[in-house]
């Protein structure tokens, strides 16, 4: 096996793909240093993911099994779940978020230093789930931006990790050098503190009424017992 | 036998469609025959007479009492201080919405360790109407449960120390949510609620008195030098202070 091999292998540049690049290629790709130092700088990320645990609801079981032995996510890098967010690199919202939490994850969120990442596991914290409700946010994604979902009422703990590795595979392909990656996530300026990640009309359209719920009318405030839920309408 | 089980479920879906018809709502008073077979009952009926209207018995052996609101207070203390009922222990405090313009129902759950005997208090108030005497006078435990029942179902408890929201957000501002007239995705746009729930101070939540409260452990004063410190609570009568009875 071959020195070009074993580093096409390891996701590394090849000698011959950077060939007389210094610390950028005349070309305007990415150079050799550049490259190497985005491969340590990411590789030392992706493989020590601090978690966050926010667990709400049922997905946090899920992910206290995810912790523990049987599954252990300690072998991909998530070595312990770190109860202070001045430590964590990536925030699991394990379960519905209710609007009275909504202040609560925006302010760990805001509390986590650069780089971070946030998951979003089950349906609740994805969408909302049945939970179309007077109570509950419709996905944490209109309170904090989100980088992957992992679908489950609940998840099993295997899709907790497969989320994990993807978003491994997401932090790969990062560069410390992408400008606009940089403006897009990294750069947070204090007046997003504590704010919506979405517009409010972002947020009304994800929101609309779907299913069982297209019946609800959420101004009129008319008096009606019969109307709301009507077993028949689930009749095929 | 298919047929027959299908109708039976469409019968079901029906019932469950229309929920409670008039003639069974609670609001008409019923007359059930026979004596009271709950021995609190027959007390209650002795005592108070016409302020106790009727009564029924639910689920096999559940006994419930419906009582006037405006005498619930008297009522609730008789049944917790008479030692024939000793109703010292409030389980819950809730209420019930039938809807359709019925009158809600406030439910008091008591259980009497001594006799072994549970009884269910309820108490009707109409629509126009929502107010009734506080029973945190009596059991302490009913200042949480009826902030709950405030802030869910808003009726306003006459005499309660601090009533104010105990489950909903402090500036939530669309209602009573477990109202029958409360639509179920609230009155605001998804945007308007969001908006709110990021502004919400959470720690205006707590009373100042709840806040020095937790922080009594910390060696930091809990008060600021120069401001009026908060009176502690006073001890029970019969608690010495200052350590255990050897």
């Amino acid at each position: 096996m071959g020195v070009g091999e074993a580093r096409e292998r390891k996701n590394l540049p090849t000698v011959a793909a950077t060939a007389g690049a210094g610390a950028g290629a005349k070309d305007g790709g990415a150079g050799w240093i550049t490259t190497q130092l985005d491969w340590v700088v990411n590789w030392s990320r992706r493989n020590s993911l601090w978690p966050m645990p926010f667990g709400t609801a049922c997905c946090a079981i899920e992910m206290m099994a995810t912790a523990a032995s049987k599954y252990d996510q300690a072998r991909f890098g998530m070595e312990r779940m770190s109860f202070s967010p001045r430590q964590a690199d990536v925030l699991i919202c394990a379960g519905r978020l209710p609007y009275k939490m909504a202040p609560v994850i925006r302010k760990i969120w805001d509390q986590m230093p650069q780089p971070k990442w946030a998951i979003a596991m089950g349906a609740c914290a994805s969408t909302g789930n049945i939970f179309d409700a007077y109570s509950m946010t419709q996905g944490i994604d209109t309170i904090i931006p989100v980088d992957i979902y992992i679908p489950g009422c609940p998840p099993r703990p295997e899709a907790l990790l497969y989320g994990l590795m993807m978003l491994q595979e997401k932090i790969r392909g990062e560069s410390v050098f992408d400008k606009a990656l940089h403006e897009r996530l990294r750069a947070e300026p204090p007046e997003r503190a504590g704010k919506a990640n979405l517009p409010p009309e972002t947020i009304d359209e994800v929101a609309l009424p779907f299913g069982n719920s297209t019946k609800q009318n959420r101004v009129s405030g008319l008096v009606s017992t019969a109307a709301v839920a009507r077993p028949s309408d689930r009749q095929p | 036998m298919a047929d027959n089980i299908y109708q039976r479920y469409q019968e079901a879906l029906r019932a469950l469609e229309s929920g409670p018809q008039p003639g069974e709502s609670p609001a008409e008073p019923r007359s059930v025959a026979g004596a009271p077979s709950h021995p609190s009952i027959v007390a209650m009926q002795e005592r108070f007479g016409d302020a106790v209207l009727f009564w029924e018995v639910q689920a096999g052996d559940e006994h419930v009492v419906f009582i006037r609101p405006e005498r619930n207070q008297e009522i609730l203390r008789w049944l917790k201080e008479d030692p024939a009922q000793n109703y010292l222990y409030l389980s819950d405090v809730t209420a019930v919405d039938y809807g359709g313009g019925r009158p809600l129902q406030v439910v008091y759950q008591l259980w009497s360790q001594t006799h072994r005997r549970q009884l269910r208090v309820k108490a009707e108030l109409p629509l126009s109407a929502l107010e009734i005497d506080s029973a945190e006078p009596v059991w302490k435990t009913a200042n949480w449960l009826e902030r709950e029942v405030y802030d869910l179902f808003g009726i306003r408890f006459r005499g309660h120390p601090d009533l104010r929201r105990i489950m909903m957000p402090e500036n939530y501002a669309e209602g009573h949510p477990l109202r029958k007239d409360f639509p179920l995705r609230g009155r605001f746009s998804r945007a308007e609620q969001t908006r709110r729930a990021l502004t919400m101070e959470t720690e205006a939540f707590y009373t100042p008195q709840e806040l020095t409260f937790m922080h009594e452990a910390d060696d930091a004063p809990a008060v600021p030098p120069g401001e009026v410190p908060v009176a502690p609570l006073a001890p029970a009568p019969g608690v010495e202070s200052g350590g255990g009875a050897a």
